[in-house]
């Protein structure tokens, strides 16, 4: 069985994520959110978060904020993420399942391209 | 909602939105006494003895975008389904307490479910809120309790300005609570 981590190990991965944030350059930070409201929640929004979370941890993404909101009144639409990169207005997406997260994180949050086939309109 | 983990997250976000800095979940698998509890407790906004008495019902809700409110009414149906109950313990300026208990081994109960996903959604969302979290198996006749407790304090702490979601602290919280918790529910099956 795996040990229990330590916070020994988190002084360690501390100084890795400083070293590694000297050679990254900024451009725009990018945030994504998911709403996590009752009816995201059953809708399947927790799943939708975890593969987000395991996209930015098997590709190594660094500098993704990751947040929440509550149900934001499209409940027919959820799981709903929404994405701002920089400066850029805020895009929402509908129906997203773990895949199509992947998708979004893929395409969007790292190469800058709107997913438009998942996109609600405003 | 098809797992206790998952109405627990939808619990916790009612503790986000009461504005806690600090906010506990805990989770008892005793199955000495053929019970699963569990309780989210928060330092919040509180409620008056009115609004408590209402928010067990689906047609209130404090969210402004619609004006039902369905999360609290059916955790508490599906444990009373169960010969469980549901119970809110509310105070203004002091915070909400909310117990749920159920027959362990009731033929409708839901499973647990994912409790580390839900555990690292709510710690990678709102990192500046304290989680604490504590899970405890009693297996049959006697046997000691098995424990396990995360703080998120001590692990931010040590993070400093290093945010949740770099993907090598994302790593660690993932394992430590994957880990954690199943390794205290292994008693559960010896």
């Amino acid at each position: 069985m795996p040990a229990i981590k330590s916070l020994e190990d988190l002084k360690r991965i501390r100084e890795e994520a400083l070293e590694k944030r000297k050679v990254k350059t900024e451009s725009g930070v990018a945030q994504v959110t998911v709403a996590m409201g009752t009816c995201g929640i059953a809708a399947g929004a927790r799943d939708t978060m975890k593969a987000i979370l395991n996209y930015i941890e098997t590709n190594n993404v660094s500098g993704v904020v990751v947040t929440q909101t509550g149900c934001i009144g499209m409940c027919e639409r959820e799981p709903i993420v929404q994405v701002t990169i920089g400066e850029q207005p805020k895009v929402t997406y509908g129906k997203v399942t773990p895949d199509i997260a992947e998708r979004i994180m893929k395409e969007h949050v790292q190469a800058g391209k709107t997913v438009s086939e998942f996109v609600v309109p405003a | 909602m098809r797992e206790i983990a998952l109405h627990l997250l939808d619990i916790a976000e009612n503790s986000v939105a009461a504005n806690a800095h600090m906010i506990a979940l805990t989770v008892c698998e005793d199955l000495h006494h053929d019970r699963l509890t569990a309780s989210v407790t928060d330092d919040g906004k509180g409620m008056d003895a009115e609004m408590v008495a209402k928010v067990v019902d689906p047609f209130i809700t404090s969210r402004t975008t619609r004006k039902v409110g369905l999360g609290i009414p059916l955790f508490k149906a599906a444990a009373e389904a169960c010969n469980g109950e549901l119970t809110i313990q509310s105070e203004v300026g002091k915070g909400t307490r909310m117990e749920v208990d159920f027959q362990h081994s009731h033929i409708d109960r839901m499973p647990l479910g994912d409790l580390a996903s839900t555990l690292l959604t709510l710690v990678v969302a709102y990192p500046h809120i304290r989680w604490v979290f504590e899970y405890t198996a009693v297996a049959k006749m006697g046997s000691p309790r098995e424990q396990y407790i995360f703080d998120s304090q001590p692990i931010v702490a040590e993070l400093g300005d290093i945010p949740l979601t770099e993907p090598e602290v994302l790593a660690f919280l993932r394992e430590t609570l994957e880990i954690g918790i199943t390794q205290a529910q292994a008693a559960l099956k010896n």
